[in-house]
């Protein structure tokens, strides 16, 4: 292995290493002549044709934006478009002394203080080169004036844009979400990923909701138009252009009425509703009380608007219907009577007599039930439908918490159930390890107990419990729950369906789950929690009450005696599904501080069940309703976009498929 | 002791020919960045700034002996190792690639720390075995250039890794390797190309199309060289003059100030200018090789001799990557193009090369 040795020679090793540098000299001159040629390539050979590209032609390629997909409901309704407005816009580096120029700008368009803010933020926000808008939605005279005075104002410009509108507001706000400027983040994560070039000239994205989910839909393609510029730089003419594609149009399950109503039945509530179609999965309606208005959001919030919304008691940002967790309460007792039948603790027969409370063995303390002097005998269809206590206390310590976490967690409690939206949080369905992981502590008997009516450590959003109910109303099988049902391919017309995915197929005995569902239908008939709210139907109403204490809420706030009390209201629940013969429709109301939930929560997932399968509407909803229809004509028609009127116009809503 | 005995002492380590070229290099490198950044004066002052700390540090770095650099190298490497091993469990993730780590207060990119550790480690190395170096000592030296080098690939880095992996083959080719490994190892890199084309991201493969054919990413990565060519071949002969590349100043080229500031130099400068400045690069290049060839320990000389042949492999895949014959990764022009770190980084290693060429070595122990 000669070879490869190195002699430990000085002399012998210096000269191979004067050696070795002049082999690298070598390669340094090789390699630097090799750039010379290319240089004398470019520089001299080639000189005419770059001289005259970068001279007489200058030709830069501009991105030309695509207009965002249009958002629709089920049935056409527009939820989110586009509308054409002229704009200022100042290109911060070539303005010159930018508060001078505002100053100046001032005197020709009216600038209010507004106006001012939102620039100064937009500009600490930005990134570099981009134009920035000073004033939205100019007037045609304000259009005029600063064209006569343009000259003045190197580096500000009138430009046309297309505007993102949400015609319907506050109802549709976590929903739909709503598109924002891009910012630093935003930017950062785009030039990170496959997209950067496409999204060259776009200032916008979805920040929340549909918007934020489907973002890669909506976006559509960037064109690139060649553009021949004068030697200051303007652009001359259009050589050739590659036009942009718009943005898939999207169209969802969500029934805009029946979320309207949703909204409006909460009164002056706050809290969440989610209706899904059990056969699909399907979100009909997905409120979350109070919103906001979308709108706000799109071009900057000014800093009164954000710090209102933001410091608001009510919390309105909050989706609560994804990523509010509050305790189920009673509207867990039809998934416990389910694990009680399936594994083997109760027999449909078995009855309890209940005196008022339940004690664990060899304790005195007393869990009580709601009723002070106990339901009687009871048997486990009568356990749900007049919603006892005891019963559950006794099954879920029978069970065991191992049995309960095991069992009900097929039902969804406790993970996400994989919406289409961004930001959904897993409740949590407490466990022995969970505890020990958390607290450091081991579990106690006592807690099994209140888990088993939904208390304790148990938590859910009500979008949880709208799954758990489709499980139970669609015999055991779980669909994804999913906003968008299908969306069209602007450039080829291709409608590509969002093919529902069963999530879960959970195994139950046909007839333990006609029994539960028994039960539930009695709970909305004379006797049962829901009694009153049930009046009437002429369709079978599944339902289950829930009446859930308020945990401790962390008040940062002032305190105020009147709010307070009256946001330590016991929360008010109900999970329901209708006809329960044949399941249309699933719902998982929550009314935070709203009381009881036969009394509260029951008529919303009422008037919403009978809006959708009877077509009727709420009485004190009646005239509102009528207003908005007309509102709607007012608003501008989708197709109304500049320079994308052809592309936007085969997109018009009349073509959405029936589903 | 007078001033100018304090100016003699200062300066005593440093090679008047070699900080003379780059004082030259220096120059011309303000007057492109005033230029490229549209005649801004904040950024012509700050990077007025970062050349005084860099040269700075560079006339500190001049002043500690090998012998004790030696002493830091293992310590270095190995805390370097260390914070790579971090970067990759809780590092933070920018801009799709995980490169920093927070430590306290601040965040670092270790892999800028490796540039120099590296082939000091393997100078180290190959220097504290000189007396019995074998085949085996070239392994474990290519395992202590894999484990960084393998570190940074999974980042993902290839600019970094690729630079570092010269860096280091430097240190072992002017160690004495082996042509035949050197063949071998040539022949199995070509053989291995298919494979390690499928071992790329999407955007370095692309990078590399884009190369071949500019036109087929006009806007994307393709948008980069279409405007550097035509801002280089524009120059022409000699060039439009300083200040008037319309390329650079009409927002063509991107990132004009830092990567492609060649661009605006060629622009303005012209083939006379580009020739001037290659023929200052190769001063330098050949002026820092004739100082690590005198240099007395073997760590001095492998160090040194890598530390000069790196610089050249910038600024020849900067130009490369500039006018369009390589493909683009994020490679400053050494000395040339605005930014800190590496300025401050290319010159402490100017600093090693004349230190090391001008501490007269101690007795051998």
């Amino acid at each position: 292995m000669a070879t490869f040795l190195r002699m430990a020679n000085p002399e012998e090793e210096l000269r191979r290493y004067a050696f070795r540098i002049k082999v690298a000299s070598g390669v340094v001159a090789v390699a630097f002549f090799l750039l010379f040629i290319r240089f004398i390539w470019l520089q001299l050979v080639e000189f005419d044709r770059y001289h005259a590209l970068a001279e007489s032609n200058r030709i830069t390629l501009t991105p030309t934006p695509p207009a965002r997909g249009i958002i629709y409901d089920r049935n056409g309704l527009v939820l989110a478009h586009n509308f054409a407005a002229y704009t200022l816009e100042i290109t911060p580096n070539k303005a010159g002394r930018l508060n001078d120029t505002i100053d100046r700008l001032s005197s020709v368009v009216q600038l209010d203080a507004g106006d001012r803010k939102r620039f100064k933020k937009l500009l600490t926000e930005s990134k570099n080169f981009e134009t920035l808008p000073i004033k939205m939605r100019l007037s045609e005279e304000e259009v005029a004036r600063f064209a006569v005075n343009s000259f003045r104002f190197p580096g500000v410009e009138v430009k046309a844009r297309l505007f993102r509108q949400y015609p319907m507001g506050d109802a549709f706000s976590h929903v739909i979400g709503y598109i924002g400027r891009i910012n630093q983040k935003d930017d950062e994560r785009i030039k990170a990923g496959p997209q950067a070039a496409n999204y060259r000239g776009t200032d916008h994205i979805g920040k929340l909701g549909v918007e934020e989910s489907y973002e890669h839909l909506l976006h559509g393609l960037t064109g690139v138009a060649q553009v021949e510029t004068d030697s200051g730089g303007r652009a001359v003419r259009v050589l050739s252009q590659t036009p942009p594609v718009a943005g898939s149009n999207v169209y969802l399950h969500l029934d805009a009425k029946l979320q309207d109503i949703a909204t409006k039945v909460f009164g002056p509530y706050r809290g969440a509703l989610v209706a899904l179609d059990p056969r699909n999965g399907g979100v009909l309606a997905l409120v979350s009380k109070p919103g906001f208005d979308p709108n706000l959001f799109v071009d900057g919030i000014d800093s009164a608007n954000w710090k209102a919304l933001n410091e608001s008691l009510d919390k309105p940002l909050i989706n609560r219907a994804l990523r509010g967790i509050y305790p189920p309460g009673s509207t867990f007792k039809p998934f416990m009577a389910l694990a009680g039948l399936e594994m083997g603790y109760r027999k449909p027969g078995d009855v309890i007599s209940d005196p008022g409370y339940y004690s664990l063995p060899g304790s005195s303390h007393r869990y009580r039930d709601w009723k002070k002097e106990g339901h009687g005998i009871v048997d486990l269809k009568k356990s749900v439908t007049i919603s006892c206590d005891t019963y559950y206390y006794r099954l879920a310590n029978d069970m065991g918490i191992a049995n309960l976490h095991r069992y009900l967690s097929q039902f969804g409690f406790g993970r996400k159930s994989g919406i289409d939206l961004d930001g959904e949080v897993g409740g949590l369905l407490p466990s022995p390890e969970w505890k020990q992981r958390r607290f450091k502590q081991p579990w106690y008997a006592g807690e099994t107990v209140i888990t088993g009516i939904g208390q304790g450590y148990m938590l859910a959003t009500p979008l949880q419990l709208a799954v758990a109910t489709m499980a139970v109303a669609n015999n055991g099988t779980v669909y994804r729950p999913q906003l968008v049902s299908a969306w069209r391919d602007t450039l080829t017309g291709k409608i590509t369906e969002n093919v529902p995915t069963v999530m879960d197929k959970i195994q139950l005995n046909p007839e333990y789950l006609a029994l539960v569902r028994e039960a539930m239908i009695d709970v909305t008939r004379p006797g049962g929690t829901a009694a009153v709210a049930g009046a009437g139907t002429p369709y079978l109403f599944a339902g289950k009450t829930g009446t859930a204490q308020v945990v401790g809420i962390k008040q940062g706030e002032r305190y105020d005696e009147r709010r307070i009390s009256a946001r330590l209201r016991d929360n008010a629940l109900f999970i329901s599904f209708a006809p329960a013969d044949d399941p249309k429709i699933v719902i998982a109301v929550m009314v935070e501080n709203g009381g009881h939930g036969g009394s509260t929560a029951a008529p919303i997932a009422r008037k919403v069940t009978d809006y959708w399968l009877l077509g009727k509407i709420p009485d004190a909803l009646k005239e509102d309703a009528a207003d908005a229809d007309s509102e709607n004509e007012d608003v501008p028609p989708a197709d109304e976009h500049a320079g994308h009127a052809a592309q936007v116009a085969r997109a018009a809503p009349a073509e959405k498929p029936r589903r | 002791m007078n001033i100018r005995h304090l100016f003699k002492r200062l300066f005593a380590h440093i090679d008047r020919p070699l900080a003379g070229l780059l004082a030259l290099l220096l120059l011309a490198s303000i007057a492109t960045v005033f230029s490229a950044s549209g005649t801004s004066m904040d950024k012509t002052i700050s990077h007025l700034i970062n050349i005084a700390i860099a040269v700075g540090a560079m006339i500190a770095v001049s002043h500690i002996p090998p012998q004790r650099l030696m002493q830091f190298v293992l310590p270095i490497y190995l805390l370097g190792i260390v914070l790579l091993l971090g970067v990759a469990v809780a590092g933070e993730v920018v801009n799709g690639a995980r490169r920093w780590l927070h430590i306290g207060v601040t965040r670092i990119q270790p892999s800028e720390l490796m540039r120099l550790a590296v082939p000091m480690m393997l100078a180290w190395y190959l220097h504290y075995k000189q007396e019995i170096l074998g085949a085996r000592h070239y392994v474990i030296a290519a395992v202590l250039l894999t484990i960084p080098v393998a570190l940074i690939l999974r980042q993902p880095d290839l600019g970094t890794s690729l630079l570092i992996t010269a860096s280091g083959f430097f240190v072992l080719f002017l160690g004495g390797l082996s042509w035949r490994i050197i063949a071998g190892g040539a022949a199995l890199a070509g053989a291995a190309l298919p494979f390690a084309w499928h071992m790329l991201h999407d955007y370095q493969r692309q990078r590399v199309l884009t190369m071949i054919d500019p036109t087929s990413d006009p806007l994307g990565a393709g948008y980069h060289i279409i405007q550097s060519t035509i801002a280089v071949g524009s120059g022409g002969m000699a060039g439009k003059g300083w200040l008037n590349g319309s390329q650079a100043h009409l927002d063509f080229l991107p990132e004009r100030t830092t990567d492609f500031i060649f661009a605006v130099f060629s622009e303005e400068f012209g083939l006379i200018g580009n020739l001037l400045l290659l023929l200052l690069y190769g001063a330098i290049i050949y002026r820092g090789l004739a100082l690590a060839a005198v240099a007395p320990s073997l760590f001095g000389r492998l160090l040194a001799g890598s530390l000069v042949l790196t610089f050249f492999t910038y600024a020849f895949v900067n130009m490369g990557m500039v006018s369009g014959i390589l493909p683009v990764v994020g490679v400053p022009l050494p000395l040339v193009s605005y930014g800190g770190t590496s300025m401050v980084s290319v010159l402490i290693g100017f600093g090693i090369v004349m230190s090391a060429a001008s501490h007269k070595k101690l007795v051998k122990t």
